[in-house]
């Protein structure tokens, strides 16, 4: 079984990487590269807790092959701060207490970037079917969807 | 263990070509949100993976005689933000981005939404109300085909061994047309369609339908096309009445299974129900 | 202990959990995260049949398998003696638990663990369980309630004779035991009543559905000695558990808790953990197993689903004169469903002369059941308020005013026993009544209910230790696994005991080596419990800060107080000292004794009984069925809340996992008892654009048995939605549905049948 050797860029390092070919990315970014940041809720990408951007796209990264990475961009939760700097979204889960065990809190942090990457001024409705996909069982959403508009409102004010 | 190959052709006669030396053992990967699913479960297990996403003609858009050229590995989020698209075929883009999550739609490819012969499929009734044509390329060259000819049975299709689905023509239409999609789904999101209906209409300058075409899915092994449907609307105004033989005709065409999903009776009812529905925001959008 | 009455600095205020960064930044490591050097995969073969004599399983193919080094089967299994022990609200028979993490001659469930292997690659593992052979019998299955109660059904356990039954039955059967509970005498109290309702409902079983499928690292040493990382309620339960199945001293184990990433209940008992001890003892090296999806809802515990009956009867003025109720609760595959805390939270809610209830615990060809927030509650309970409901309109009573009219307060006798001290239940009513949304206009196809919720809470063993670092801040260990933002509350409570910066306390759930016992989290009690151990441990280190302030003034510790984060001098008499700080004594630590920390153990009892109320509107689609949630209010006596915003939380998460119960989800069986909707594609949980804002109304009846009121919260929000939902639905259509969940089928068919 020849490995397939992937070069890629990831939080905007360039990595190589071996992976068979059934691998997925998600297997790949936590069993190769040790990015355990994207969790394994379903592995059927009905749960999102594995989300991760590739290019300018939301993707769960349970649905992609590593093999598929070769060229692309790709973000994960280890890439949304600055530095020792909280990404907003990061700083306003925590002061809104938008998390519960924190499981699916990477993946819908990941897809809330995402959403305001391309919607800065989402209503509640378009934030919950975005968020459709990202499950959460600890805190009923409100929360979550609180702290994603009022960092929306922060950000564009800012 | 099986020895599992990943090949990504950069030009559909390549892709051709490996799938048909593959025999069958080769899958087509373009957005993978059905093939990773069967593929983790156990449910295939291929010799080869062939992706077909550096093919440039399978992830193009263009605009053809007033009409739309779709490739068929566009993912639902490229063609979600397709102003050209959004405008002419409303119902169609509609109905592919109802599949999955945001996430889902970062991958899923309405090729693919076609040929994993789904019964549910949410894009299909309403290419198939589109009248939308497909066209296939093959080991023998490229042929076309409608896309109500393409599933054959739940996981079945007519493509030929070593045959790839290249693009969707979504044809030009005339001033006063529409169409529209709904599912029905127990959740708001995330679910597989218990009902789909689509349907496609164009209106006179009274508001007298003068060409229609209606479809279903999850009703029966494949989609339907609905001729007693379309009859219902042709030469009403969507009254009271056309509306009634619209409901029943989409009850009659109903050959649906019960399933963890819906039963038979609440398919058949909610069939009806969709089939009024989608025509009534086909009708607005007819209307401008 | 007498609830302190002073204006609190830190309790009932939201500092970000001191956990949160490594949350949002994916620093934290949950139960699949850890990886050891030479780590092997560990999986699990388990039945596809839902009942079936195992006759032989042939492993040597997979054991020659290159890359594979361990296979177990039940054969590795030691036999232990049928013997139950508490736990929690729960009991659990050893006998029964070895059964269930490895079958034993026979399959009882689809997803029943028979097998497991350890290989050097989750391929090979894979492939390993391919070979495994395995010679099934398949026989008759059994998955619903009554029909495992007929006596011609499948019998699963041929030593299964009733329990409280006399004389005991001679004939093996699937009702493992008999509950009864009563006060007074219920046909007298029927004579009374101006109007009986009585009516029949179904529940389906329902998931706990965490995010984070089930989870274990073990590494055993050759000498014996074991360690193991796994995400888990109780760490200290897994250890009792795990070392009692591998014949274990519990020395020998040492329990970290991983990071959790949900449990609701469900990890509250042990599936994988064991397995992977097993399969490292026998490989020599360590084993990490995970569960896929697919095993988490096929093999893991749901709630019961069960049949009930209930019967209330009242006078025309709206005093409940008489309930009467029958549960027949699924256990699963063994026996011990949450029959108990189901039949005596019936009734609790209310004060009523008469009750009786008679609760069946039914063994079924599904996976065994494990606690589900507030285990049995939810189900009798949503029952009873079906039957409420149904009064109030048959009186042309407000629901609310009901309720207040009968309404257990302080001093009333509880149908399961107990008198009720300082409750809140008429608090969370009048505050439900008095909320906007009660009054709110709805339209058309719109309708609002409402219902209530009763749960105990409990207290029980915990422990935690507090050391002053040499700089003055804390480090605060407890053995209470952090579920929903736990470590926040137990700084909280360290803070505020000793008046210092609520960010000066680094807490931290420290393994089952470094502390003394803690039971699981669960039942509501980490906040009571644990926190009173929190509380005690720091208030040990305040009297020690007086102790080192005097040996530094040279008075006596009685001349020394502590308050506001500073050693003060007790009154003029005492002596004109500078107040120290905790950095001035911590800095001279040394010189006055050593290192300054506590420890403390306790069994906390006095738990504040919890209550909430709760208002749904909801809209029907007449044509197809569909119930839109469009605005919920959740009322809830907490006690006091220590972390406001998790309190909160806990309440809008309790709120949405019932509307889902309500709502959509269910086990579903095909005709060969196999599960049909193992995926969160097909068993539906809640997602963000099915809900509305979740509002909280906190009511704080302070629990005078908590330094700080603390009643518990996680348990009760659970409990009123799907009556509160039920009944909203009833005001829309006119329809009293009694299945669950009131799935879009199930509405259009009662629509269609106008009943």
């Amino acid at each position: 079984m020849a490995k397939i050797h992937v070069t890629t860029t990831i939080n905007g390092e360039p990595v190589e990487f071996l992976c068979e070919p059934q691998q997925t990315m998600l297997d790949v970014l936590r069993d190769e590269l040790r990015l355990t940041g994207s969790k394994e809720g379903c592995a059927t990408g009905d749960c999102g807790a594995c989300s991760v951007t590739v290019g300018d796209r939301l993707v769960c990264s349970c649905l992609m092959l590593g093999a598929e990475a070769e060229g692309q961009e790709i973000e994960t939760i280890e890439g949304m701060a600055d530095g020792d700097t909280l990404h907003p979204l990061q700083q306003k889960f925590l002061e809104e207490a938008a998390l519960q065990c924190g499981i699916c809190t990477p993946g819908v942090l990941i897809a809330a970037k995402a959403l305001l990457a391309k919607n800065p001024d989402p209503s509640e409705s378009e934030v919950r079917y975005w968020l459709a996909g990202n499950l959460c069982r600890c805190t009923g959403y409100d929360k979550i969807i609180r702290a994603v508009m009022d960092c929306a409102a922060d950000m564009r004010g800012a | 263990m099986n020895a599992l190959t990943y090949e990504s052709p950069g030009s559909l006669d390549e892709a051709v070509k490996l799938l048909a030396a593959a025999k069958g053992n080769a899958k087509v990967l373009a957005g993978g949100t059905d093939l990773l699913v069967q593929l983790r479960m156990g449910m295939i297990k291929p010799a080869m993976i062939i992706d077909i996403k550096k093919i440039p003609e399978l992830t193009a858009i263009n605009e053809e005689n007033g009409g739309y050229r779709v490739g068929a590995s566009v993912s639902g989020a490229v063609l979600g933000e397709h102003d050209g698209m959004k405008a002419a075929w409303p119902g169609v883009v509609e109905a592919f981005e109802l599949i999955g999550s945001t996430q889902i739609q970062g991958r899923a490819s309405m090729g693919g939404n076609l040929c994993n012969g789904s019964p549910a499929a949410d894009a299909v009734p309403a290419m198939i109300a589109a009248d939308a044509v497909c066209t296939i390329a093959g080991p023998n060259g490229r042929r076309e085909a409608k896309v109500e000819d393409i599933v054959t049975g739940p996981g079945q299709t007519s493509l030929a061994n070593g045959e790839i689905v290249v693009d969707f023509l979504f044809p030009a239409r005339p001033a006063r047309s529409g169409d529209a999609y709904l599912r029905f789904i127990p959740r708001t999101e995330m679910d597989i369609a218990v009902v789909g209906a689509g349907i496609s209409l164009t209106l006179d300058d009274a508001g007298v339908c003068t060409d229609a075409r209606v479809a279903l899915g999850a009703v029966a092994p494949t989609q339907l096309l609905l001729q007693d449907g379309a009859a219902a609307l042709i030469g009403s105004k969507l009254d009271g009445a056309a509306m009634e033989k619209l409901d029943a005709a989409a009850r009659a065409a109903c050959r649906p299974i019960t399933d963890k999903r819906g039963t038979i009776e609440y398919r058949i009812k909610v069939a009806g129900v969709l089939a009024r529905r989608a025509a009534k925001i086909a009708q607005q959008r007819a209307e401008g | 202990m007498t609830v302190e009455s002073k204006k609190y600095k830190w309790v009932g205020t939201s500092p970000v959990r001191p956990d949160g960064n490594d949350k949002v930044t994916g620093r934290a490591k949950f139960g699949a995260d850890l990886m050891l050097p030479g780590m092997l995969t560990g999986k699990v073969l388990r039945s596809p049949h839902a009942h079936a004599n195992i006759k032989s399983i042939d492993t040597s193919k997979a054991e020659a398998l290159p890359g594979v080094k361990a296979v177990i089967t039940s054969a590795d299994v030691a036999e232990l003696e049928s013997e139950w022990v508490p736990a929690g609200e729960l009991q659990l028979n050893f006998r029964d638990l070895a059964h269930n993490i490895m079958a034993n001659g026979k399959a009882l469930y689809d997803g029943h663990a028979v097998a497991a292997v350890a290989a050097t690659s989750a391929a090979i593992a894979d492939a390993a369980l391919d070979l495994i052979k395995v010679d099934y019998e398949v026989l008759p299955h059994v998955i619903d309630v009554e029909e495992a109660m007929e006596a011609d059904a499948p019998v699963l356990h041929a030593d299964m004779f009733t329990d409280g039954v006399t004389p005991k039955p001679t004939k093996a059967s699937n009702i493992f035991k008999e509950v009864d509970i009563a006060v007074g005498d219920v046909e007298a109290g029927f004579a009374k009543a101006d109007l009986v309702v009585e009516r029949s409902f179904k529940t389906a079983p329902v998931h706990q559905a965490y995010l984070e499928p089930h989870a274990a690292v073990a590494s055993f040493s050759e000498d014996g000695q074991a360690e193991l990382w796994c995400c888990t309620q109780g760490h200290f339960v897994v250890r009792a558990y795990c070392a009692k199945l591998l014949g274990m001293d519990i020395a020998d184990l040492r329990v970290t808790a991983s990071e959790i990433g949900g449990g609701f209940g469900g990890k509250t008992t042990v599936y994988l953990e064991p397995v992977a001890l097993m399969l490292s003892r026998k490989a020599g090296k360590p084993v990490r197993a995970v569960m896929t999806r697919d095993e988490v809802f096929r093999a893991s515990g749901p709630t019961s689903g069960a049949a009930s009956w209930v019967k209330v009867g009242v006078t025309n003025d709206g005093t409940i004169v008489a309930g009467e109720a029958i549960l027949k609760y699924q256990a699963g595959a063994f026996a011990g469903s949450p029959i108990q805390p189901g039949c005596m939270c019936a009734f609790a809610p209310y004060d009523i002369e008469n009750v009786k209830v008679k609760g069946y615990d039914v063994v079924t060809n599904r996976s065994k059941v494990a606690a589900y927030r507030a285990p049995g509650a939810p189900i009798s309970e949503h029952a009873v308020e079906s039957v409420i409901d149904e009064i109030a309109k048959k009186l042309g009573m407000d629901p609310i005013e009901l309720r207040e009219k009968n309404a257990a307060r302080e001093g009333t006798n509880a149908a399961y026993g107990p008198k009720f001290g300082v409750i809140g239940f008429a608090d969370t009513l009048a505050a439900a009544k008095a909320h906007p949304h009660y009054s709110a206009p709805l339209g058309p196809n719109q309708g609002r209910g409402v219902a209530s919720g009763f749960w105990f809470n409990i207290g029980g063993s915990s422990s935690a230790t507090v050391n002053v670092n040499e700089d003055g801040t804390l480090a605060l260990a407890t053995g209470s696994p952090d579920i929903g933002g736990s470590r926040a509350s137990m700084a909280i409570m360290a803070a505020e005991t000793l008046g210092i910066e609520v960010t000066d306390v680094r807490p931290i759930v420290a393994d089952t080596a470094s502390l003394g016992y803690t039971f699981l989290t669960g039942g509501s009690r980490v906040t009571f419990a644990t926190g009173m151990a929190v509380i005690e441990a720091s208030k040990k280190i305040a009297l020690e800060l007086r102790e080192r302030a005097a040996k530094t003034w040279d008075i006596s510790v009685d001349a020394v107080i502590w308050e506001d984060g500073l050693a003060k001098p007790a009154g003029a008499n005492a002596g004109d000292f500078e107040p120290l700080t905790l950095a001035d004594l911590a800095a001279k630590a040394n010189q006055t004794g050593g290192p300054i920390s506590s420890a403390a153990s306790l069994n906390a009892e006095g738990a504040g009984p919890g209550f909430g109320t709760h208002i749904c509107d909801v809209e029907v689609d007449p044509e197809t069925g569909a119930v839109k949630v469009l605005r919920y209010t959740a009322v809830q006596d907490c006690g006091q809340a220590i972390h406001k915003a998790y309190v909160e939380g806990q309440i809008q998460g309790g709120a949405a996992q019932g509307i889902g119960w309500a709502l959509n989800e269910e086990y579903i069986y095909d005709e060969k008892g196999r599960l049909d909707n193992a995926s969160f594609l097909d068993y539906r949980i809640p997602v963000a654009s099915d809900l509305p804002m979740i509002d909280t109304v906190i009511v704080e009846v302070a629990n005078p048995t908590h330094p700080y009121g603390v009643r518990g919260v996680g348990e009760v929000p659970i409990i009123p939605p799907m009556a509160t939902v039920a009944n909203a639905i009833d005001s829309a259509i006119g329809i009293r549905l009694t299945e669950l969940p009131m799935s879009p089928p199930r509405v259009l068919a009662a629509l269609d049948n106008g009943s």
